[in-house]
């Protein structure tokens, strides 16, 4: 089990900028801290070890520390609003309950938890509708409808609560009335209680709590929640959405949210009189199909009054919050690369983690003119990559991971910690606890599987590693080859786009760069087009598209749209990304395949075994002699550290007619796959009965090199595993030497063509 | 219907997959394991590392994640694939009454 967590303020710093790191005890008050530069972060003691050489700085010492904790769940949150429960009012609005049977669950609340005062409007016991009153003395009251909801069924509701009589009404209708299922449920009665009305903020999906956090959040949709006074009907809520109710109606809105209206942001518009506009705390998830929907428009910036929902669940998170334990301003002569906070508390032992390593990369200096000479040569770190597996927990929440690995799941402390702390919220890999997909993610809280030392379930046989960790194998074979380099971040490239990249001559990426916002794609094919030498030292990489919040530092979305590997699917008028009102989804069904980024495309995965390349004839053509240079060899890469061969968990081909530059030469192909190793979805229509390796002519890796028309060139690995095998025989391998062969001929200014 | 297992066609298999827990299988050995390693309580059978690359115990994650994994104490396994073998010799007696009173590989 970990007893020492955090994560960065940032993941990309500059030299001279302040890096701050937000650190969680489990044990203890103090922890010691220094910085490293990552080097390599795999302890398999079949390779090289790990590295992380010490640099000495300001921060070399004891610092405070403390627990921290996460207060997960979605919410809105009105603060300037009257004592609502001061007179007679009503709440109207259309729910869907994702989880009506998890308990009690608020959707609306003015509630003050110091002296247990307002009301509070949700559902419980099963799924009824009920209003809840504090008098502020220790008294509680609660009344419900007669029937419980459904599961994902729309329900317009209607509370009235007339305080100075206790006369209370319910009503929560069904949109679509089923035969024999009794859930339109109703009440009618006299609450007993005086109930003050407490001039405190007004919340939706959630309640504030004694302890200080926001509790008793409602899992589902709420669409269309209008706050009035008087006693109104569901036919007053139907013209006020319609925009044909009378002025009185009009006029009587303490506040009418409309969440159709800034779908982009995180803001709740009040389209009332009043203007009491919310804040969405901890992000629910926007751009969602409301009551309404009824599928002539599937894109939301066309037609927003069909996406007036806002889907909140009890364990979204986009801010963890934590305070700030150490701070680090980067030294102005630090170089570029990866870096991590080391932080210890203690020694480990069997049953417990003391230490953790907190990764970040420092970036050149934004400022051109602060840059000097640079390298020609840039490493691009897929930071999207791993924010989008932030906390991978498939392993935990889905069956079936044993059979698609072909193997136990290995749960390190790691994992067992991740396990009991579902607050820290999931990857884009995940679902919610409700069953919908996780569409956002967010480097604002610990990323427990972005960190040396992590040893994953999903990795190859072996050393186990994935993603980040597996990236330290490239960063230790740079670092063995005394390659000079910079590095920026995703991030980085998506602020700055090509002009980041002009000035140097080859981008090296990670070992699996998924995950794309369209400046990310535009700016890097910009640069190829312009002449850049890409190498792309991975597998299945330009896949998903993403977007960035325009105002919300650090966040993520993906929207698992039509096809491609999905562990959930995005719902059907749901493709479009709300955070920039893009289509969601694979690069490939938007039109730029991998293959037109790469010259190659994703076409198989398989996690059990890695294989080889075997020297295709294209290998023998003078245009790639130099790749050839000392490497007679017919197989390529039968070793290595992940998976134990150069070939495997995620594999690129070249294919025809996905857009790819005709030009590629097929250099090499693995071979030796085992059924586990399959054909892609997005490669087929009618499921073939030939899907694994051992059977399917397709499902290989194509090691391909191609010229591009500006004198630049694209190389491709395409093998998630290429990296593991670098550092086989002291780098003195035939995996190493092509690699090698192609960065020195790059290096090289003559042009290709 | 989904296959069953039957221990007289499967029972050659048992050989092929202690000769090599990890790695490409015969489509038999494949059938096989795709249903032993699907249990319809909901319960995981999961390899918990006590020291990384160095030793290993076996763990039954619940179905309610509310509910704390259960981590046995032992048999400790030195080597990822004897735990393999351990599990394949539990999940066969589980679903046949058979023991297999073989070490791995010979």
């Amino acid at each position: 089990m970990l007893k020492i967590v955090g994560y960065p303020d940032r993941y990309s710093v500059a030299p001279g900028e302040e890096i701050a790191f937000k650190i969680s005890l489990e044990e203890g008050e103090t922890f010691e801290a220094r910085l490293v530069r990552v080097v390599n972060g795999d302890c398999n003691p079949a390779g090289p070890g790990l590295k992380f050489p010490h640099i000495p700085t300001e921060i070399d010492g004891i610092h405070a520390g403390k627990p921290q904790r996460i207060d997960a769940g979605s919410y809105m949150v009105a603060t300037d609003m009257p004592a609502v429960a001061g007179r007679t009012f009503s709440f109207l609005g259309f729910v869907w309950p994702t989880l009506p049977k998890r308990g009690e669950q608020v959707i609306a609340a003015q509630w003050d938890p110091a002296t247990q005062a307002g009301f509070q409007i949700g559902i419980g016991d099963e799924g009824r509708l009920s209003l809840t009153v504090g008098d502020g003395a220790g008294g509680t009251e609660t009344v419900r409808v007669d029937h419980p909801m459904l599961e994902r069924q729309w329900y317009q509701i209607a509370v009235t609560f007339d305080p100075a009589s206790g006369e209370v009404t319910l009503d929560q209708r069904p949109l679509i009335p089923y035969a024999v299922i009794r859930d339109h449920g109703q009440y009618r009665g006299r609450i007993r209680l005086a109930v003050p009305a407490p001039p405190v903020a007004f919340l939706l999906a959630g309640r504030p709590e004694a302890d200080g956090t926001v509790g008793h959040h409602f899992d589902g949709k709420i669409d269309g929640p209008i706050l009035l006074s008087g006693i109104r009907t569901h036919a007053d809520h139907d013209g006020l959405i319609a925009g044909t109710a009378p002025p009185d109606v009009e006029t009587a809105r303490i506040a009418h949210w409309d969440f159709s209206c800034e779908i982009e942001s995180i803001t709740a518009i009040d389209v009332g009189p009043s203007g009491r506009h919310g804040r969405l705390m901890q992000m629910p998830a926007r751009g969602m199909k409301g009551h309404n929907w009824t599928g002539e428009e599937h894109a939301w910036p066309k037609k927003p009054e069909h996406y007036g929902a806002v889907h909140f669940h009890h364990d979204d998170v986009y801010d963890a919050g934590w305070e700030t334990s150490v701070s680090l301003t980067i030294p102005a002569d630090l170089k570029s690369g990866a870096y991590a906070l080391h932080a210890s508390a203690g020694d480990s032992d069997e049953t417990a983690t003391r230490e953790t390593y907190i990764p970040f990369f420092v970036r050149p200096p934004r400022d051109k003119a602060k840059r000097g000479k640079r390298p020609s040569v840039l490493v691009l770190a897929p930071t999207m990559s791993y924010l989008s597996y932030c906390n991978h927990a498939e392993h935990i929440t889905a069956r079936g991971a044993e059979r698609q690995m072909g193997r136990l799941l290995t749960f390190g402390h790691t994992d067992l910690y991740m396990y009991d702390h579902p607050e820290l919220g999931g990857s884009h890999y995940d679902t919610h606890a409700d069953g919908s997909g996780v569409c956002y993610s967010s480097r604002l809280r610990p990323n427990l599987n972005f960190s040396p030392r992590y040893h994953s379930w999903l990795g190859g046989p072996g050393s186990a590693l994935y993603q980040y960790n597996a990236d330290t194998h490239l960063f230790d074979w740079l670092e063995h080859k005394g390659v000079d380099y910079d590095l920026i971040t995703d991030e980085d490239l998506h602020e700055e786009g090509y002009d980041l990249l002009a000035d140097y001559r080859i981008v090296i990426t990670g070992t699996h760069p998924e995950y794309h916002s369209t400046a990310m794609w535009d700016g890097m094919k910009a640069w190829i087009d312009r002449g850049g030498r890409l190498m792309y030292m991975g597998g299945n990489g330009w896949y998903w598209r993403i977007g960035f919040h325009q105002t919300e530092p650090g966040v993520i979305e993906v929207r698992r749209a039509e096809d491609g590997i999905r562990t959930w699917a995005a719902e059907p008028g749901e493709y479009y990304q709300s955070f920039n009102g893009e289509f969601g989804g694979l690069w490939r069904r938007i039109g730029r395949a991998p293959n037109v980024m790469a010259g190659v495309g994703f076409i198989a995965q398989g996690f059990d075994i890695s294989t080889f390349y075997r020297r295709a004839p294209d290998a023998d053509n003078p245009r790639a002699a130099f790749i050839f240079k000392d490497v007679p060899d017919e197989i390529i890469g039968d070793f290595g550290l992940v998976g134990g061969g150069a070939a495997g968990i995620e594999l690129d081909c070249i294919s025809a007619n996905l857009g790819g530059p005709p030009n590629m030469l097929r250099l090499a192909s693995s071979d030796g796959h085992s059924g586990m190793m399959m054909l892609v979805n997005e490669e087929f229509g009618v499921v073939p009965p030939n899907l694994g390796g051992d059977q399917n002519e397709r499902v290989h890796a194509d090691l391909a090199f191609g010229e591009t028309p500006s004198g630049g060139a694209l190389f491709a690995t395409s093998s998630i595993a290429w990296c593991g095998s670098l550092s086989h025989n002291d780098y003195d391998n035939n995996v190493s030497r092509i690699t090698w062969n192609v960065l020195e001929r790059f290096l090289d200014e003559t042009p290709f063509v | 219907m989904v296959y069953k297992i039957d221990p007289e066609i499967d029972r050659h298999y048992i050989e092929e997959f202690r000769q090599k827990p990890i790695g490409a299988h015969s489509p038999g050995l494949q059938r096989l394991l795709n249903t032993m390693r699907h249990d319809p309580s909901g319960k995981q059978v999961v390899l918990v590392c006590k020291r990384p690359f160095e030793e290993w115990v076996l763990g039954l994650m619940p179905v309610d994640r509310r509910e704390p994994i259960a981590i046995e104490d032992g048999p400790v396994f030195t080597d990822i694939e004897e735990a393999e073998w351990e599990v394949f010799r539990r999940r066969w007696r589980l679903l046949t009454g058979e023991s297999i009173n073989r070490p791995l590989r010979d």
